[in-house]
């Protein structure tokens, strides 16, 4: 298939396509990332379907919408993964995907499985003050961070925001130097000191390897 | 705003055009007109409360309800909250000097491991604006800042303050502590944050969750009464 709009991921998300037997229901933030590991694994049993990536943002949504997507899709596919983290849910996506028999990947949020759980709690006490940004949102920053919170409008406010944070740490996916020069730029409009790190796909590539 | 405020003199205007005239500068965010109309009514005789509640406080609050009733969101309130917050700068140090009622007095503080304060900053605005004393622990509060922080203080109420899921179960940790040393009862604990929510608040052994700002108040408030009548009674 040829690789989704942005823009599409954002707001509307992903229907899957294809007769696959398992079928991963991810954030649209994750679609260019599990559709590179099933081109690069030849996984040709598994098909993709996104809700909206822009439900970062709103994770209340998302526990409803994977329940939604779960029961619209589960007659179809032999299994369903679900391609979240907790995302901000406070365990309620955990209980929904318990109490529907699926599975999800552990962690707080994509940017810690992208880092690597355990690389990522071992950093935490030394990353308080750290903003991070993934291939997708830094390529998606404007419609993430700065038309959300206003700063399009009233950039005096990026203080306000950001004053606590001392860096932007760019966790690479791939290695883009376009993408880098974004992520620095990004970095330069908050304020913030840059790093990238380059992550690769980390635990997102072992979830779906050992459950796929 | 319209062309015809960009020539608005405010000190022309009468307290009863002024007033509306400075809330609405304050629902708008303009911080150096906030400022004018405060100099302008202590230049007029009135008494810095007077100013603080009937300028500011009661600007904000209709800046708390439109944000309630989702007609504003949180840039404008913040930009609003930016220019109370000017205005409260020239009061602050001339309350202290003429006094004004005190309704109890609060510590707060954003919980180990969360750097956001955007929430407790308003909460820690409008508690003092409603005649609350407030000491600000800041970010990044472990518990045992807290309890010096209460052990020296000796306040009312303690408010704890998370934006992350990941760090609003660091409040459970510190009211139990409270429990441990047999401490929970001498406080109101007051917890907010976007992930949480009245459920949570009861989990962890809260008094109250508070949804926003204006509800941290009214909730502030009736507690604090609460006690005293309770004190009284006792």
């Amino acid at each position: 298939m040829t690789a989704p709009d942005d823009r599409m991921l954002t707001e509307t998300g992903l229907t899957p396509a294809g007769r696959g037997r398992v079928l991963v229901i991810g954030c649209g933030a994750l679609a260019h990332e599990i559709l590179a590991l099933k081109r690069a694994n030849g996984w040709h049993h598994l098909d993709l379907a996104c809700l909206p990536a822009i439900w970062h943002n709103h994770p209340e949504r998302i526990a409803p919408g994977i329940r939604e997507a779960v029961t619209r899709h589960r007659a179809a596919y032999d299994k369903i993964l679900v391609a979240y983290a907790d995302c901000g849910t406070g365990g309620d996506l955990a209980r929904t995907c318990a109490e529907l028999g699926v599975e999800m990947i552990e962690g707080p949020h994509c940017y810690a499985f992208f880092d690597g759980l355990d690389a990522f709690a071992a950093r935490a006490g030394d990353e308080i003050t750290a903003f991070y940004l993934t291939d997708f949102l830094a390529r998606q920053f404007d419609a993430f961070v700065w038309r959300p919170l206003g700063l399009d409008r009233h950039p005096e406010l990026t203080e306000t925001y950001f004053g606590n944070y001392d860096r932007l740490v760019f966790l690479a996916q791939t290695d883009d130097p376009a993408l880098d020069a974004r992520a620095r730029d990004c970095a330069r409009r908050l304020g913030l000191a840059y790093e990238r790190r380059a992550t690769g796909y980390g635990d997102l590539a072992r979830f779906l390897q050992e459950r796929a | 705003m319209a062309e015809d405020d960009d020539d608005l003199i405010l000190s022309d205007l009468p307290d009863e055009e002024l007033v509306p005239q400075m809330h609405d500068d304050l629902y708008d965010g303009l911080k150096d007109e906030v400022v004018e109309g405060v100099e302008i009514l202590l230049e007029r005789g009135w008494t810095p409360y007077r100013v603080l509640t009937e300028a500011l406080v009661a600007g904000m609050t209709i800046v708390g309800n439109d944000f309630r009733d989702g007609i504003l969101f949180v840039p404008e309130v913040l930009l609003a909250a930016n220019a109370m917050k000017a205005g409260m700068g020239i009061l602050k140090p001339l309350l202290v000097e003429t006094g004004a009622p005190k309704l109890g007095k609060m510590v707060i503080g954003t919980v180990k491991g969360d750097i956001h304060d955007i929430g407790k900053n308003l909460v820690s605005m409008m508690m003092e604006g409603a005649g609350f004393e407030v000491v600000d622990l800041g970010i990044n509060t472990d518990v045992d800042e807290y309890l010096g922080a209460l052990e020296k203080e000796r306040p009312d109420i303690l408010g704890m303050s998370a934006l992350l899921t990941t760090t609003m179960p660091y409040m459970k940790v510190v009211i139990d502590t409270l429990t441990e040393k047999g401490l929970r009862d001498d406080y109101i604990v007051l917890v907010g944050g976007a992930p949480l929510n009245e459920e949570f608040g009861r989990a962890i052994g809260a008094d109250a969750y508070c949804r926003d700002a204006a509800v941290a108040v009214e909730t502030a408030k009736a507690f604090v009464a609460r006690k005293h009548n309770q004190a009284a009674a006792g």
